[in-house]
């Protein structure tokens, strides 16, 4: 083995590797930082060979995944080095360990022009790549023509050009803007007649970013393609050098077959029948070879080849040839092609009618869901999902509950929400359903989201005759040892509405079925306290009169959990005690739950009218369709599970049940107040479980206004109302005639406490954020998710950004296609502390409908802060140094409402206040230590002192003291005042 | 975009040489390399080389100590990328001679200058081994 060229850095290398522990390699390399510090600070002596040697023992260090925060200027000053050697190091160095962002950049753009209109090709390589890697908006604005000029030009050879396409292709990124589509439809036509399979390559990854943005613009390059297509099938003209195991190039062939799937149709008869042969030719000519990277190119060019066809669904041979050839792959033993057979049968289920032929591989199908690799399990999941009607839907959704015991954590979740979805979807008959439903809780409690639960309620509610069947189900579980606590919840409360049709049953007397509720009780957690109460609540009401010894058993938990320090438990029990008093009155308050109104989603008619026009555009909702599957993945777990379900089930036809007016129960003003009150608007699901919650609310939104007599579960209480302050700038455009399905204000408020959620949805989409903050940087992504099976148009999002922050939001897309989801980055910089929030002006088009809205964004202050952890002996001294205003200031805070100190401490934690425990010995006060900080100055220490006064009289003497000094003193006042405003924001 | 990353690393989860094609913070590189090495190094041959990772997917090939990981996005020819690697690593054999993990950690700045040529940006920019190793060829020659 030769030893490279910098001798120093070989021995470096080699010092690093013969470390025994990860703590040696630590201390040398901190070694080597030093050196390199040191000899950087006395530039003089440096040769140009000695920087090369330490910029690559930077990159070295740095790709061990050491922090290296120094020495980039060094590396970026080699760019402009004289020599090939000092200035390819520089380029290489640079665009690996510094981002678009990097002031420094900004330095050497015009040595960076430099080299790319100048003479020298090898430099002209360089200063491309680099740009194509990570050349930022400035660059795109002040080297797009020059980059231009390049590609197009006859006299720049292959090495140039290939680099230049690429390097246009991430400017175009970075700003579209820099690609006349009017002038460039042409160029690129006679860019594709590009002879050099280098050029074509990367010109080619040029031509799909183009195309994919605007397929119309560029309908001349079509033929062009195809005859390229034809060129590599027929291996007309390839050097040997691009044949790659006898296949020419395979990567030019696939990726100009995926360039052929953004165009919706050919026209041309003419091309149209010269791709159709060259599709032929891949189909029936590609055979199994003993050779494994033969094999594999081959059918890399085979399984784009059929996505085109797919895509293209016209010639019904064809088609038919496409789905034998993956039911031929699902069965063979390799398992990379088992895998993609897996994958493109699930595509090809989407796009045409071909269900049927795939439904007779179903048990190969079903073998794979046990492979013992998760990559084709997944996809096996994903296709029998896709799959799944109301002829086998029994079959798939027990195979899969079956599946639930033994798969991976990391796929139950997705499991149980795919087996649940079906399962309502397709259910031949509702005890089915029930018990599918009551197995899933059973089987996987952890992963049923409450929104499965709500929903077997509500058809349980809506049937008469699933009730006795239900409560029935419901008793048998409650026998189980070990019960999940969702279990628990959904059988208390169907136990409590209907357990009185199950009286003559064995072991279903109300004082038994009271028995069995009460034996879980002191396990379970609070909302499920309040449910058990409301449970109990009900029981008594079906046995009027009542039993004396029953009524004191139920008494006696009324009164125990009359002064518990949950609000909305004490309510309930307070309210049922006094309730139950009332003797025969009782019957009429908590008579049954009346029906829920169902509704006709809008949604649901969409979903029907969009599988009619299947066949346009359909890469674009192949690519949407894995991005839904997989969003049940990437985002925030507990959201997922809730909206993606409640889309799901929005869609969703409810088995033939009709909807009576609920007449029978007008004793029940109230809650047929609340209830009957169907929404003309397209109704969202997260309604549904409002509704089901409204009358036995203790968490999620208010449902419905609930006015008149006294409320006896207050959901409005229960629920904080800081709505008022922040509603003002969030409700955006009054015109709109969509309307947002959750409370903005309320959404922003909880933003600001946690660092993902939902920030706003309405029928069409919905908008997630999760965001990290880093000292006074904040890296948010905002998911934007198109609920609809038809694209979300004009998707228009500018970020009004306070003058106190610096915010870019990433390209966001024009187009959002059916149901996927975007991801765009919003990088936040915190200049000072100020009260000013900044604002998502939102826009899109969905129909005829325009939406326009404007969302405040939670980067506010609070998310600048840092806790810190110090000491009584480091606290007190700092504290006690600070005397008086305007270093220390104080305000008492009145109204607060009751929590207890814990709770309090918790919110201050949410909001980063860092509250250290035990540090005033009077336990009232809440002591906390948090730094604030903003870009250019130091952390700015936050000390305070929080004397709370809740329990008796409702307020808080706030103290709040703030460090450094010399700190500007107009901004100390107003991070006070904002510290203080966004303690009432919460309270 | 195509390619996210290209990784090598060793049996034992040591990066050899890591390639990011979009940004990633210092502490978002350690935790991917963490991840990914936790999930693909476990794998059996009998499995397949594909790995569905957050919304992407992992494309990888194992040559004796040295795992070859490229992160690609959903849409990308999985078997493509695959055989991708191989030209990588036919490529590193016609300069280093049957390339091991050594010649690559003694000669990260070549194995950079390989890639460079090959992925731009997240693109294939060339697959002609004669083509990506010339550059470096002038250069052995003139030092």
């Amino acid at each position: 083995m030769a030893l490279s060229g910098m001798r120093g850095l070989s021995v470096f290398i080699s010092d690093v590797r013969n470390c025994q522990n990860k703590e040696q390699e630590r201390l040398r390399i901190d070694k080597e930082l030093g050196n390199i510090r040191t000899r950087f600070k006395n530039e003089k002596g440096l040769t140009p060979y000695e920087k090369k040697k330490y910029v690559w023992k930077m990159l070295y260090i740095y790709m061990l995944g050491y922090d290296v925060d120094f020495g980039h200027m060094e590396a970026i000053s080699l760019i402009s080095a004289p020599k090939y050697p000092e200035k390819q190091v520089g380029y290489i160095v640079t665009s690996c360990l510094l981002n678009e962002n990097h002031d420094f950049l900004r330095v050497v753009i015009n040595a960076v022009r430099n080299d790319i209109i100048g003479r020298n090709e090898t430099f002209q390589c360089l200063a491309l790549t680099m740009v194509g890697n990570i050349g930022g908006k400035e660059f795109a604005e002040s080297l797009a023509p020059d980059v231009q000029r390049l590609l197009i030009s006859s006299s720049c050879r292959p090495l140039v050009r290939k680099k230049a396409a690429l390097c246009l292709l991430r400017l175009y990124r970075k700003n579209p803007d820099v690609v006349n589509i009017d002038g460039w439809s042409d160029c690129m036509s006679q860019l594709l007649d590009e002879r050099d399979l280098g050029v074509l390559t990367s010109v080619m990854s040029l031509f799909v970013a183009l195309v994919s943005n605007n397929n119309e613009a560029y309908r001349n390059c079509l033929p062009k393609c195809v005859k390229i297509l034809e060129r590599l099938a027929r291996n007309q003209d390839i050097p040997q050098e691009y044949t790659y195991y006898g296949i020419p190039s395979p990567w030019l062939q696939v990726k100009t077959t995926k360039a052929l799937q953004y165009f919706p149709t050919v026209e041309d008869p003419n091309t149209r029948r010269a791709l159709f042969e060259v599709l032929q030719r891949i189909l029936m000519g590609t055979d199994v070879v003993k050779n494994v990277n033969k094999n594999n190119a081959s059918h890399a060019v085979l399984f784009e080849a059929l996505a085109l066809v797919m895509h293209l669904d016209a010639e019904k041979e064809m088609m038919s040839q496409c789905v034998a050839l993956l039911g031929k792959f699902i069965a063979v033993r390799e398992p990379n092609i088992r895998y993609l057979g897996l994958e493109n049968m699930t595509r090809m289920l989407l796009i045409t009618d071909v269900q049927d032929i795939i439904k007779r591989h179903q048990t190969q199908i079903l073998t794979s869901l046990k492979d013992p690799d998760i990559s084709i399990r997944r996809r096996a999941l994903d296709l029998l999902y896709g799959m799944c009607d109301v002829t086998n839907a029994k079959d798939i959704v027990e195979e899969l509950l079956q599946y639930l015991s033994t798969a991976d954590f990391a796929m139950r979740e997705e499991l149980a929400l795919k087996a649940a979805i079906l399962a309502e979807k397709f259910a031949p008959d509702l005890s089915w359903y029930v018990d599918v439903i009551l197995q899933l809780i059973d089987k996987a409690g952890d992963f049923v989201s409450d929104d499965i639960w709500y929903r077997v309620v509500q058809f349980v509610t809506n049937n008469e005759d699933l009730q006795p069947y239900a409560a029935a189900k419901a008793r048998e579980y409650l026998d189980k040892p070990a019960l999940h606590e969702t279990m628990v919840k959904v059988s208390a409360y169907i136990l409590g509405e209907y357990s009185h049709l199950l009286a003559r049953r064995p072991g279903c007397r109300p004082k038994e079925i009271f028995a069995i509720i009460n034996e879980k009780l002191p396990t379970v957690s609070k909302p499920t306290v309040a449910i058990l109460l409301s449970t109990y609540a009900k029981i008594m009401m079906h046995t009027q009169p009542p039993y004396p010894e029953l009524q004191e058993q139920i008494w006696a938990i009324f009164r125990k959990y009359e002064s518990y320090i949950d609000v909305e438990i004490q309510q309930r029990a307070v309210e049922y005690f006094v309730l139950s008093r009332k003797g025969a009155a009782l019957v009429d308050v908590l008579a049954e739950m009346p029906k829920f109104p169902e509704r006709q989603s809008a949604l649901l008619k969409k979903a029907e009218d969009a599988e009619v026009d299947t066949a346009d555009q359909s890469a674009i909702k192949l690519r949407s369709q894995q991005q839904t599957s997989n969003a049940l993945v990437v985002t925030d777990q507990q959201h997922v599970n809730g909206s993606i379900l409640g889309n799901q089930l929005g869609l969703v036809k409810m088995p033939s049940q009709k909807m009576e007016a609920s007449t029978h129960n007008q004793g029940l003003t109230k809650e047929n107040g609340a209830v009957s009150k169907v929404d003309p608007e397209p109704t969202p699901s997260a309604d549904l479980l409002g509704d089901l919650l409204g009358p036995l609310a203790m968490e999620g939104p208010p449902a419905a206004p609930v006015s008149g007599e006294k409320n006896m579960i207050s959901a409005l209480e229960a629920t904080p109302d800081a709505a008022g302050a922040l509603a003002l700038a969030t409700v955006g455009d009054q015109s709109n005639s969509v309307q947002p399905i959750v409370n903005i204000a309320e959404r922003f408020h909880a933003l600001c406490l946690q660092d993902s959620g939902v920030l706003y949805e309405d029928p069409y989409i919905q908008i997630g954020i999760k965001a990290e903050w880093r000292a006074h940087h904040g890296h948010l992504v905002l998911f934007l998710g198109n609920k609809n099976t038809s694209p979300l148009l004009s998707v228009r999002a500018l970020i009004l950004p306070p003058s106190h922050l610096k915010m870019e939001l990433s390209l966001v897309p024009e187009t959002i296609p059916p149901r996927a989801q975007v991801q765009c980055l919003l990088e936040v910089v915190n200049l000072r502390a100020s009260r000013d929030v900044a604002v998502l002006d939102f826009l899109y088009k969905f129909g005829t409908a325009v939406v326009s809205v404007k969302l405040q964004l939670p980067a506010v202050l609070n998310k600048f802060l840092r806790p810190i952890s110090v000491s009584a002996e480091e606290f007190f001294p700092q504290w006690n140094s600070l005397s008086g205003p305007p270093l220390k200031l104080q305000e008492v805070v009145r109204g607060v409402k009751p929590m207890s100190l814990l709770e309090m401490a918790n919110l201050f934690a949410s909001l980063h206040l860092g509250v250290i425990p035990g540090l005033d010995t009077n336990p009232n006060n809440l002591v906390s230590c948090t730094g604030f900080y903003s870009e250019g100055t130091r952390a700015m220490l936050c000390l305070g002192a929080f004397a709370c006064n809740i329990a008796k009289k409702g307020w808080i003497t706030v103290t709040i003291g703030i460090l450094p000094y010399p700190f500007h003193e107009a901004e100390k006042t107003v991070v006070w005042l904002l510290l203080i405003h966004s303690f009432l924001l919460v309270w | 975009m195509g390619i996210r990353f290209i990784l090598l690393v060793n049996k034992q989860g040591q990066t050899r040489l890591a390639q990011y094609y979009e940004y990633l913070t210092l502490e978002e590189r350690r935790a991917l390399e963490g991840e990914i090495v936790r999930k693909c190094l476990a794998r059996t041959d009998q499995q397949c080389s594909f790995v569905e990772h957050r919304n992407y997917k992992i494309v990888y090939r194992r040559y004796a100590s040295l795992f070859f990981l490229v992160g690609v996005d959903n849409d990308e020819n999985e078997l493509a990328i695959l055989e991708f690697i191989h030209l990588l690593v036919e490529t590193m054999d016609r300069h280093f001679g049957n390339v091991c993990e050594l010649d690559i950690m003694f000669h990260l700045e070549k194995a950079h200058f390989m890639l460079e040529e090959m992925v731009m940006n997240g693109c294939i920019v060339e697959t002609s081994k004669t083509n990506i190793l010339a550059p470096i060829q002038l250069m052995d020659k003139a030092s």
